[in-house]
């Protein structure tokens, strides 16, 4: 049993990251806040307090809000497909009998350590160069007319070059589940004539539930806030805007901070909603 | 009973999981490739796979023109310098929860958690506000200390997820033969939590390394690291597939080949512990 004196030492140990943890979120918030009623333009000059909700009205209400929503979800929504679905197919594939296994499980997790800004880049440049891109060679050679994916196609391109990135997070992570599933469930409900698509539906995909769901909301909380993929790749034109770019050009490059921070604001109530789902899974955790 | 697999099943298997693979690792390779080539031939078509003159030429004009050993500096500064005062905070945080918990430890570390989740750009104008009324803009220090902020909640987390499965009854039999807090500490938990201390410095070092929204936003020159320096070559004049080949393959050889060590941690510190 701890004492009280050890209690005490314990307390004063967690004091220092969790003083730290308080003033990091609340300072930079409550800025944001204050910030957010206000007519605040540093390039014009003007500085004008208590504005209301104004900026939120006029955040919200106009088209571009709209638009990098929906964008946001686009994106969100085209990543988490492709790499949920591709991560169970990947781990159930990496989880038979292979060859070389090991190898195989380093080349598909390799595009994780790789910095966005250089995934971004060069695939941006060496594959999705509508002239110098490899993927403009192939269309060429196969007789077709190579297109400029990231000015026709860049909503698709980008999900194409985060999924790259991702994929292998969801991989990894579904295939430590797949490992922990009990063998001989399995083999009993071989014995017992179970085909390959009836064990998937009814034993794999049941044990998986968890871990997707684990993936589903990691990657969602991560992909809101995708920035360094967007600014080298469209710098957010061609309908690439999303809200975390919105907010970033409209305190940034408009500097209006007012505006800017009304939609910081917006952005983290958001993924609030968000993180309060995947605070429920992984609490549900701490107490097993 | 083993379920017994064919030879037949494994070698399609094999074939499959080994071209999906080299698939999904192509586009890497490909940069390594490009690397060494000269930059007529990077961007050749049809594009050369081996059969070309291997040059290191790329490599010296990188260093060259853009000063590249200074960004890498910066890199493992920021890098490091995060993880290891991260571990400095957070080592006796997770370590009293662990050990010591109380009824609200577990909020506390939801709570922690919840701060990782504040969308980075909601506060990107307060901080860039503080850090230039400091005069701390586009210094490593400012830098070092966002970072730290950023993963402290994930190296608490991953600290105590290890600290956790040290059983209880060891400490206890120390505290028995007399041992106080610090001989506690030191002699006995010491030794059984470096290997999860070490997983957790290379997670984060592999992720203060990657992070690409504070140091593209708050850094120009003096502190920028390898990411912003990457980021530079967006706007790129002339020939330059080869040169940013050789740039990005020296951005991220160190990373990869520590991550490939790191891949159980990886799930363990990215998913909270939610999956082991």
């Amino acid at each position: 049993m701890a004492t009280h004196h050890s209690r005490i030492a314990a307390r004063a140990m967690m004091a220092p990251a969790v003083f730290l943890l308080l003033v990091w979120m609340l300072v930079p918030l409550i800025l944001t806040l204050y910030f957010s009623t206000m007519d605040y333009r540093p390039l014009r000059g003007i500085y004008e307090c208590c504005q209301g909700f104004d900026n939120y009205v006029r955040f919200v209400t106009s088209s571009s809000f709209l638009e990098s929503i929906l964008t946001t979800l686009r994106l969100v929504g085209g990543v988490l497909l492709i790499t949920v679905l591709g991560g169970v197919l990947l781990a159930l594939l990496l989880d038979q009998p292979i060859w070389g296994q090991g190898v195989v499980r380093i080349l598909v997790i390799a595009p994780f350590f790789v910095m966005p800004t250089v995934s971004a880049l060069v695939w941006k440049n060496m594959f999705m160069n509508p002239v110098n891109g490899l993927f403009a060679h192939l269309a060429t050679a196969l007789g077709l007319q190579p297109i400029d994916w990231l000015a026709e196609a860049p909503m698709l391109s980008i999900i194409l070059i985060v999924s790259w990135q991702w994929l292998p997070f969801a991989t990894l992570i579904l295939l430590t589940a797949v490992q922990s599933l009990d063998s001989e469930q399995l083999e009993a409900a071989e014995m017992d004539g179970a085909g390959a698509l009836s064990r998937f539906g009814h034993i794999i995909l049941p044990h998986l539930a968890r871990a997707i769901t684990v993936v589903i909301l990691i990657q969602t909380i991560f992909l809101l806030s995708i920035f360094a993929e967007i600014f080298v790749t469209t710098g957010g034109a061609f309908g690439t805007r999303t809200l975390t770019y919105l907010v970033y050009q409209r305190i940034i490059e408009s500097q209006n901070i007012g505006l800017g921070s009304a939609g910081g604001i917006i952005a983290v109530i958001l993924a609030n909603i968000i993180a309060i789902g995947l605070m429920r899974v992984v609490g549900k955790n701490l107490d097993a | 009973m083993a379920r017994s697999v064919t030879t037949r099943r494994k070698t399609i298997t094999t074939a499959l999981a080994w071209a999906i693979g080299l698939m999904i690792f192509f586009p890497i390779l490909w940069t390594v490739l490009t690397s060494f080539k000269t930059e007529a031939q990077a961007i050749s078509d049809p594009p050369v796979f081996l059969n070309f003159d291997w040059t290191l030429e790329n490599y010296a004009v990188v260093q060259e023109r853009s000063n590249y050993l200074r960004y890498l500096w910066n890199s493992v500064a920021l890098a490091v310098g995060s993880t290891l005062l991260g571990i400095v905070i957070a080592v006796p945080a997770a370590w009293s929860m662990a050990f010591v918990p109380s009824r609200r430890t577990k909020d506390i570390l939801m709570w922690m958690l919840s701060t990782k989740m504040l969308p980075a750009v909601g506060v990107l104008y307060p901080i860039r506000l503080v850090l230039i009324h400091f005069g701390l803009l586009d210094t490593k220090l400012a830098m070092i200390a966002i970072l730290t902020m950023i993963n402290l909640p994930i190296i608490i987390w991953m600290l105590y997820t290890y600290f956790r499965e040290i059983p209880g009854e060891i400490l206890e039999a120390a505290r028995m033969d007399g041992a106080g807090l610090r001989a506690e500490i030191l002699y006995v938990l010491t030794p059984m939590a470096i290997p999860g201390i070490a997983s957790t410095i290379l997670l984060n070092i592999i992720l203060a390394w990657n992070e690409a929204f504070w140091t593209l936003t708050l850094t120009t020159t003096s502190a920028a690291p390898l990411t912003a320096f990457i980021a530079s070559y967006s706007s790129p004049e002339g020939l330059f597939y080869a040169k940013l080949s050789a740039a990005s393959t020296m951005a991220i050889a160190p990373i990869l080949i520590m991550g490939w060590f790191s891949q159980k941690q990886l799930v363990r510190g990215l998913t909270f512990g939610a999956v082991k």
